[in-house]
């Protein structure tokens, strides 16, 4: 089985609440029951309630794969990075360090990285993934581009990223501003940026300032 | 032919060509080699070769290759020696002997890895030396209910023949397939009723080694059978029928999952590697300033990802993204994509 080619995972960091849910359910899922795959980061703690849910993006050429010393981690012909294989993994931790996404995640104990293989036991028979289902604000939708198109008409899906000078394409997308007409979403270029809230926050004082002035 | 084909070739050869010899001289210029066996030891030297050729292949890829260096560099660094031969030990019981690891992973799952594992250790090691003329028995003259077993043709000790040691030995591979096959119905199960597995599994890197050590230890059972109850009825057929999965099974060996078995000790040099680089200096992020790795640990995946040829360079005083550690990394994810909708703001 296979996951459908029509079906596409998009995110839209901006719209995530931190509900949690995403790791609830995550941990429900067959392929690694008990343990969440999803990150669900807060950006800024101290300062901002933005938080940003994490899934593999499944690379179209996965670092991860390329630096496992064991082979372990394999790419399916839909496109679905698999999380490494059990027999193979040595536990070397070079996968968590080398993903452009900081996605895998090292179970110590057990010598084994475990990631997110978006719920490929519920994908390849035409399901949804776990996180996607649940989510409450569809920060994580999963559906046809015409679905996301006609829910998003401001947004446009992307899935080239930028790391330093390397250009990485996903499988997974991210919704980024429709009149932007970025060839890709610059992650490194972002390193001294603020978290939202705070700029948010500034901006409303500021329109409020302005109203009232 | 690239460099790389020819050097595992060149490996697969010698190690092939050793092992022959050892065949040579260990069964006393095949004096004890028994003819009818020479199917199975072609079969192993085959498998030799090709398990040889794909591990040098393996052992020359960027990242296996630093991590093969680098394991022996740790291992042996005279600051750190004793602590990691008191380790070896521990770990090769541990992680090797007893499966913790995988016991940790899953009970069930263990309970299938080590009966399956002890069982393929046994038949290998009465197996191969058998098969190689390594090992023979012979009558003692003055009492004919005595064996005595020759190992590389040197005289060693004697047992009763009717006797439970004479027993156990002579019935080792019994015992091994009791195993075997034990563990190959519990990996079965687990592989018909978990949906996990069953998402991901794929009949030739799954289903495919469970049911040849099935059928080898079915058809090796089936010899005892025949040869102690039914007065050897069938035996010629069984006996050509056990060849043909064994030989299967070492032909096999370096292209499936049984390859595995030969990577798995790399996991000692990688514990080696982690153990030396936590007592060492430690990378911060150039982000967030926090630990988050051994400096060693990162500066050796910038090299392999160069290698590789991977451009994660930055034209700043982070110089590369592996500087960064992976929550930032989520975090930064984030940030970037706020950036474009802030600037649709100021648009």
């Amino acid at each position: 089985m296979a996951v459908p080619r029509h079906n596409q995972f998009f995110i839209d960091p901006n719209r995530c609440i931190g509900c949690q849910a995403c790791v609830q359910a995550c941990s429900e899922c067959d392929t690694h029951k008990g343990h969440p795959m999803i990150h669900l980061e807060y950006v800024d703690r101290a300062h901002s309630v933005q938080t940003v849910p994490v899934v593999c993006m499944h690379c179209e050429a996965p670092t991860c794969a390329e630096v496992c010393p064991a082979d372990a981690i394999k790419r399916t012909e839909d496109g679905v990075v698999q999380t490494a294989r059990k027999p193979r993994c040595i536990a070397c931790n070079n996968c968590v360090l080398a993903c452009p996404f900081g996605v895998p995640e090292m179970e110590t104990e057990l010598k084994l990285m475990m990631k997110c293989d978006m719920c490929y036991d519920r994908t390849s028979v035409g399901k949804k993934p776990m996180c996607a289902t649940v989510c409450p604000s569809q920060a994580l939708f999963f559906g046809t581009m015409e679905e996301i198109e006609r829910l998003r008409p401001r947004s446009t899906p992307i899935n080239q990223f930028k790391f330093g000078r390397q250009i990485i394409a996903t499988k997974v997308h991210i919704m980024i501003p429709k009149t932007g007409r970025a060839a890709y979403i610059d992650v490194t270029a972002a390193m001294d940026e603020r978290s939202m809230g705070k700029d948010i926050t500034l901006m409303i004082l500021d329109e409020m300032l302005d109203v009232r002035g | 032919m690239a460099k790389e084909t020819i050097k595992a070739t060149l490996w697969g050869a010698l190690v092939t060509s050793a092992l022959a010899i050892l065949i040579i001289v260990g069964s006393r210029n095949l004096a004890h080699f028994d003819a009818a066996l020479v199917g199975y030891t072609f079969a192993v030297l085959f498998a030799t070769f090709g398990i040889t050729y794909r591990y040098a292949m393996w052992l020359q890829r960027p990242p296996t290759a630093l991590y093969w260096k680098r394991g022996w560099q740790v291992f042996f660094r005279p600051r750190h020696l004793s602590r990691n031969l008191a380790q070896w030990f521990g770990r090769v019981t541990g992680e090797f002997a007893l499966n913790r690891f995988i016991f940790r992973r899953s009970k069930s799952r263990w309970a299938a890895h080590w009966l399956i594992m002890w069982g393929c250790v046994m038949a290998m090691a009465i197996t191969f030396p058998l098969v190689f003329g390594w090992i023979h028995f012979e009558t003692l003259p003055e009492d004919i209910h005595w064996y005595r077993t020759y190992i590389f043709g040197f005289s060693t000790f004697a047992f009763p023949i009717h006797s439970i040691f004479g027993f156990m030995i002579f019935h080792g591979l019994v015992w091994a397939s009791i195993l075997v096959i034990a563990g190959v119905m519990l990996a079965m199960r687990r592989r018909m009723r978990d949906h996990g597995a069953a998402a991901l599994q794929q009949f030739g890197e799954d289903f495919l080694p469970l049911i040849l050590l099935f059928a080898i230890s079915v058809t090796g059972l089936m010899l005892t059978a025949s040869y102690s109850w039914m007065k050897g009825y069938g035996y010629d057929f069984l006996a050509i029928l056990h060849a043909i999965t064994v030989i299967f099974t070492l032909l096999w060996l370096p292209f499936g999952k049984f390859f595995h078995i030969f990577q798995r000790p790399a996991q000692l040099g990688v514990g080696f590697y982690k153990d030396v680089g936590e007592r060492s200096a430690q990378a911060q992020c150039r982000r967030c300033k926090e630990a988050f790795a051994s400096r060693m640990h990162v500066e050796d995946l910038i090299k392999v990802e160069q290698q590789l040829g991977f451009k994660y360079e930055i034209d700043d005083a982070t110089e590369h993204y592996q500087w960064i550690c992976p929550r930032c990394r989520r975090s930064m994810l984030a940030l970037a994509q706020g950036r474009e909708w802030n600037e649709e703001v100021k648009r």
